[in-house]
């Protein structure tokens, strides 16, 4: 007998209820069960069969799912239309890009194909395809390789898009993606990858369209997208610490559709209300959060909502510019402290998390 | 049975024709709200292939779609109520004149900017590989296209996995009304596209709707034994503007002579002749009086059909 060997019974050491793994290795298992349990579904972008494997996301699945996990030409608008004719067509396509300015070269193919194809056939054609694109900063990415742009994708009707923070919703939400029947743009932060959390073994869905409370609170709310939940933690457990407040933070995982009523909820018991996005502010998700709350709390506002992200220029590649153009923890604190009038607390030996000191987790 | 096949081919070319003769009959007046990019003088192409490749294909196209959908569907009820936008539409009268399609009859898409459903083919294509199918994709496409990227692209990709697609460039020599001659850095498709790991068929001289028939049942022979896509270039000449009903040779981009040169050899002309001279005048008149009678009874039913009610606004952005 040799169950240790089969896969379905590897649990990394743990008890399936209290398995740690990383966000990385969530999304890898995420996809070989998927794949595992639906032939339709494959796997192909460039360098997902190499020996990197997309950080470990797509390691394994070429040998282990022969013509299943395709390594690609480097031609991004004919990949996403090859992808639209495989799905419409019956297969279960996860297309990946390593940047997300890489998935841009396929924008033409996203909004004038992929977003549309459904409504202009009156629902005949089904359009169950995932595009998995990496964002995030690090290492002087630089101006070409940092860009988050979920409010571009969010704004087309017809696109799902979704920025799982957690492993747990790594895994869930991925899942939930691959058996969805629209196109669906999963965008996952560099910063993410070696988060360690407690992930099941068994496959399971995360539902799209749904925040989840990070943290409980009564004084301000925080929504935060993706490594800016991070961000807001780290400040949430100061505020808590030096001036006693209790931030309530949502993860807002899913950008579109979204679930304006559980940030509405929660704005109506704080009357804050601050939303920081991975993202520039002008145009960008959080002008929406910040519209949706505004219309639906404006009762309940005991001030404006703010809003933070990157400044409104271009990253710059050199560290000192780069640590000015990302908001962060610090910035998440004085925001807050402003806003509910306090005296900012001395942060000179606080340590956040960046790209030295990793985020391990769990949340 | 070549007989019956020359008739088929009549059948569905005077259809093409015909409808399309209703559109500029009532396209002026103003109630088919959408514009019109015509296929008269193209009829030859999809005639040939959509009749030889039934069952066998499924099938991709552009805004130049009436002729097309008209080859696959074989019909013009939902056809004239697409056009004049009511919920009988194949697409409920959302997709009007420039995305007519019927995934049911295997005309899977069609699509208005140039050149976007190349790829959406070869994946469609990659599909019936991974299913070990013995359909292809065939996908129609201006020489305009070929200026784009993806046309490349999806070149390469069709080829490099030996995928079982038949490319098909209705070659009229103009994008909207630039000539080839001021695109292209280059003298020949054919010769290029040589270079590639796939099939060419470029040697067409005419419009004949035979020739084109046969080559697409070779063409669909070859591709399954030597396991690779196919291109075939065929030229044609677009007898009206470029969106729009009307002739506009008065406007200097090219000429009429130019145009009766191609007359000469109109591809419904030529194979009426041909069934006239095999004494087959019978069979071709009452082709014509019911493919009429047909047409006048789908366009009033077009007209007397529903708009799509106010709700259908939302319906189809997204899947359950």
């Amino acid at each position: 007998m040799h169950h240790s060997q089969d896969p379905k019974n590897f649990t990394g050491g743990y008890t399936v209820s209290k398995r740690i793994i990383t966000y990385a290795q969530a999304i890898n298992e995420a996809l070989r069960q998927e794949m595992e349990r639906d032939s339709s579904v494959f796997v192909y972008g460039l360098d997902v069969a190499d020996h990197k494997g997309i950080n470990g996301t797509t390691s394994g699945l070429a040998e282990k799912f022969p013509g299943r996990c395709l390594s690609t030409p480097l031609s991004e608008e004919a990949l996403m239309g090859f992808g639209l004719g495989a799905a419409i067509n019956g297969l279960r396509p996860v297309n990946v890009h390593i940047r997300v300015e890489f998935l841009l070269v396929a924008f033409n193919q996203l909004v004038n194909m992929l977003a549309s194809a459904r409504y202009g056939s009156n629902g005949k054609l089904s359009v169950p395809i995932v595009i998995r694109v990496l964002i995030g900063r690090g290492w002087g990415q630089g101006f070409q390789h940092s860009k988050s742009l979920q409010s571009i994708f969010a704004h087309i009707p017809g696109l799902k898009v979704i920025m799982p923070a957690t492993p747990y919703d790594a895994k869930g939400m991925l899942i939930a993606a691959i058996r969805d029947d629209n196109p669906v743009i999963c965008m996952e932060h560099r910063f993410l990858f070696w988060q360690e959390g407690e992930v099941p073994f068994e496959p399971y869905t995360v539902p799209l369209g749904k925040c989840s409370i990070l943290r409980s609170g009564s004084d301000v709310t925080i929504v935060a997208s993706s490594w800016s939940c991070v961000d807001a933690l780290d400040a949430a457990k100061v505020l808590e610490r030096k001036h006693n407040i209790l931030a309530e933070l949502i993860n807002v995982r899913t950008i579109a559709p979204f679930d304006d009523a559980t940030v509405n909820q929660s704005v109506r018991k704080t009357g804050h209300c601050i939303v920081v996005d991975s993202d520039w502010t002008h145009c960008g998700f959080s002008a929406e959060v910040a519209a949706r709350v505004q219309e639906d709390c404006f009762g309940s506002l005991r001030s404006p909502v703010t809003r933070i992200g990157f400044a409104p220029t271009h990253c710059p590649t050199t560290r000192p510019m780069e640590d000015l153009y990302y908001p962060n923890a610090e910035t998440i604190i004085r925001v807050t402290e402003k806003k509910l009038g306090l005296k900012p607390a001395d942060l000179s030996d606080e340590k956040f998390h960046n790209y030295e000191n990793k985020f391990k987790g769990p949340f | 049975m070549q007989k019956d096949l020359e008739l088929e081919l009549y059948q569905s070319m005077y259809r093409m024709r015909a409808a399309e003769r209703a559109i500029q009959q009532e396209y002026p007046n103003n109630q088919m709200k959408t514009p019109m990019h015509m296929s008269i003088g193209e009829e030859g192409i999809v005639a040939g292939i959509c009749t030889a490749l039934k069952e066998k294909a499924k099938f991709y196209g552009t805004y130049r779609s009436h002729a097309l959908y008209l080859a696959v569907t074989e019909e013009t009820d939902g056809f004239f109520a697409e056009l004049y936008g009511k919920v009988t539409g194949p697409a409920g009268g959302k997709a009007g004149s420039m995305h007519l399609a019927s995934p049911d009859h295997n005309l899977i898409m069609t699509s208005a900017v140039v050149g976007t459903t190349i790829p959406v083919a070869v994946g469609g294509a990659f599909r019936e590989k991974y299913m070990n199918t013995d359909k292809i994709a065939v996908v129609f496409f201006g020489d305009g296209a070929v200026d784009e990227g993806v046309f490349w692209e999806s070149l390469n990709l069709a080829c490099l996995w030996k995928l079982p697609v038949l490319f098909v460039c209705e070659d009229n020599g103009l994008a909207i009304h630039t000539p080839t001659s001021v695109r292209r850095g280059y003298d020949s498709l054919g010769k290029i596209a040589r270079q590639y790991n796939c099939l060419v068929y470029d040697s067409f001289e005419q419009t004949d709707v035979l020739t084109i028939h046969a080559m697409a049942k070779k063409a669909y022979a070859e591709i399954q034994r030597f396991r690779m896509p196919a291109l075939a270039i065929i030229p044609y000449y677009r007898y009206l503007e470029h969106v729009g009903v009307n002739e506009d040779f008065d406007v200097g981009y090219r000429s009429c002579d130019e145009f009766e040169q191609w007359l000469a050899k109109d591809p419904i002309a030529l194979l009426r002749r041909r069934l006239i001279n095999q004494n087959q005048e019978n069979a071709v008149v009452s082709i014509e009086d019911a493919v009429n009678k047909q047409i006048f009874i789908s366009v009033q039913k077009a007209k007397d059909a529903p708009f799509p009610r106010p709700e259908e606004l939302y319906r189809g952005v997204y899947g359950e």
